[in-house]
């Protein structure tokens, strides 16, 4: 059973040992570095069928299923276009700038994997303050955005960019303000030790994952929200929303450019659902007592999976946000939601001793009355007025 | 001595683009310029192993202080502007007094304080943890003096950005846009040209 559980973390000790003494520590950091990297290049190339194939299904069509068996070679034929197809760099763009944009994207967001716990032990880097270096490989993003959009001399290019960094801003005062309370009742910002903090069953059964707490669950719903808000994904697609800028930022990008912001999408996806998993969902450890047989890494990816196919029915399901909406969602309701949800974790935590039926009971009533009767509040402020009828100025 | 080369090359990547962002044309490169100016003091923290402040550093400055520059660069006066004053000129006077004094009164208490001749403390264990405990406890008022400052920091931006209603009453909407004769300001792209 260990021996399963750790296998990959063995594998590695092994093939290190192999290597001669001078480059040791070089194939210590290659051998953490490349599963990696195949792992969510993998993961990328079946995402990218999975979701058309998911898309096609909620939309009562079929979806790719030409190449290969089910279509699911489609991915290596999108590879091979992306790769073969000429890449046009605007005449009036800025060059540099244009060749820049997609590696200054790509390159910092597998940075953010480094810190994130696969499983028991299977953590690349082990900082301090990982969750910190996690967000500050995330910081990066925006301003690749702003390049992309910048140099393509675009107007259409420039106001997605311009729309982006304004979504990512407001965006990430939520995303971080909903991760702090994590941090408060773990006591670290190390991510292995957060995992740890949710280890054990109350009651003998009961998983001890933020997300079953009053706290954990407001916190988890606005981590989603502002994650997917974060990696440009329906509802939040404005940046390219293909009816009124062609494509954003992307417009003037082909080629193995263009494929380059495809993954650097896809991955700050992976990676924020991984965040997401380890701050809310127990990290790697299993839902039961009675499933701990199967190995740390297995739990892991299933929650990561999981996430994943959330993220792709929200995609398939919801309708995109108008630009004001969306601003008004953040600033009027994310942010004072994520705000009163630190206080309600302080409360939680203060309120730690109360461990009789009653008191647990009391507790859970104080937290959840509070956030709820908060959420309730604030949607009816954000709604307001949006009820009536709407007025037409030019299409009457 | 790996150790000092990364050193050399973080602080003259630093400076170098440092120097670009000061020297640069092109108001959206000397952003950019800062924000790699920025990333190589974060490196140069992260080798001191200040790996919060070096953190911190990155996310702040190039998350969201370079983002701001570029954004208000767009937002203003567009990016090739004609320098209406020679880069050398009689300003630089004033320039080279107010820097000299700055430094001054910045670098004199320096090497006033015993702190530079200090030794090194050994190695801390959990130097996250310290901040925390020391920003919570010995140095909580100046935290919440700095708290109270960007509050109304924050307030006084969204005074200045609120549009204030005219007193007269609203003017009727112009519903037919040809009524209109001056057209609508527009978001003009020619502004934002870089090769003229």
């Amino acid at each position: 059973m260990t021996k399963l559980d750790q296998i990959f973390v063995s594998t590695k000790h092994w093939l290190v040992g192999l290597a001669p003494e001078m480059l040791q520590s070089l194939a210590s950091i290659l051998l953490s570095i490349i599963p990696i990297m195949a792992v969510f290049g993998g993961c990328f190339a079946v995402t990218t069928i999975l979701e058309r194939k998911g898309l096609g299904r909620i939309q009562n069509r079929f979806g790719p299923n030409r190449v290969g068996p089910f279509g699911f070679l489609q991915p290596m034929a999108d590879g091979i276009k992306m790769l073969t197809k000429e890449d046009i760099v605007p005449f009036q763009s800025d060059k540099v700038m244009h060749f820049l944009a997609p590696i200054v994207l790509t390159v910092p967001i597998w940075l953010a994997f480094s810190v994130l716990p696969f499983g028991r032990n299977m953590v690349a880097v082990d900082f301090n303050a990982g969750i910190l270096f996690f967000f500050a490989a995330g910081a990066a993003s925006e301003l690749a955005v702003f390049m992309a959009g910048w140099a393509s001399q675009n107007k259409y290019s420039l106001m997605g960019a311009m729309r982006a960094m304004a979504q990512m801003i407001s965006y990430e005062v939520p995303l971080v303000l909903s991760a702090i309370p994590v941090i408060m009742i773990a006591g670290s910002l190390s991510l292995p030790q957060i995992v740890e903090a949710q280890a054990g069953y109350g009651a003998g059964w009961f998983p001890q994952w933020h997300v079953f707490t009053p706290w954990g669950l407001a916190g988890f719903g606005l981590f989603l929200v502002a994650a997917t808000a974060e990696s440009n994904r329906s509802p939040f697609d404005l940046p390219e929303g293909e009816s009124e800028l062609i494509a954003g930022f992307l417009t003037e990008y082909s080629g193995f450019k263009y494929a380059l912001f495809f993954l650097g999408e896809y991955l700050g996806l992976f990676a924020i659902s991984g965040l997401a998993v380890t701050l809310f969902l127990g990290g790697w450890h299993a839902p039961l007592p009675i499933l701990e047989w199967l190995p740390s890494w297995f739990w892991f990816f299933v929650k990561f999976a999981s996430l994943i196919a959330a993220f792709i029915w929200v995609r398939g399901t919801m309708p995109r946000l108008r630009m004001d909406q969306l601003l008004n969602l953040s600033w009027k309701f994310l942010v004072p939601l994520a705000v009163l949800n630190l206080f309600v974790t302080a409360v939680w935590h203060f309120s730690s001793n109360w461990q009789s039926f009653g008191g647990l009971a009391a507790r859970w009533l104080m937290c959840g009355g509070l956030l709820a009767a908060a959420y309730v509040l604030l949607g009816r402020s954000l709604s307001r007025g949006q009820g009536t009828p709407r007025k037409y100025t030019y299409a009457e | 001595m790996p150790s000092e080369i990364a050193f050399f090359t973080f602080a003259g990547l630093t400076l170098i683009s440092a120097i670009a962002a000061m020297t640069m044309r092109n108001l959206v490169y000397c952003g950019l310029c800062s924000a790699a100016a920025f990333a190589g003091i974060a490196a140069i923290y992260l080798q001191l192993s200040a790996e919060f402040v070096g953190f911190a550093q990155f996310l702040v400055y190039v998350g969201a202080i370079a983002i701001l520059i570029v954004f208000t660069v767009l937002l203003t006066r567009g990016t090739d502007i004609k320098p209406t004053v020679a880069i050398v000129s009689r300003g630089w006077i004033a320039g080279v007094v107010i820097a000299g004094l700055v430094f001054a009164s910045i670098s004199v208490p320096v090497f006033m304080s015993a702190t530079l001749w200090r030794t090194a403390p050994p190695e801390v264990a959990a130097p996250v943890e310290m901040i925390g405990l020391e920003l919570m406890t010995r140095y909580i008022l100046p935290l919440e003096a700095i708290g109270l400052l960007l509050t109304v920091a924050l307030i006084g931006a969204v005074v200045i950005a609120m549009r204030e209603k005219p007193a007269e009453s609203i003017e009727p909407e112009v519903t037919d846009l040809e009524e209109n004769s001056t057209p609508a300001p527009r978001f003009d792209v020619s502004s934002l040209e870089v090769k003229s």
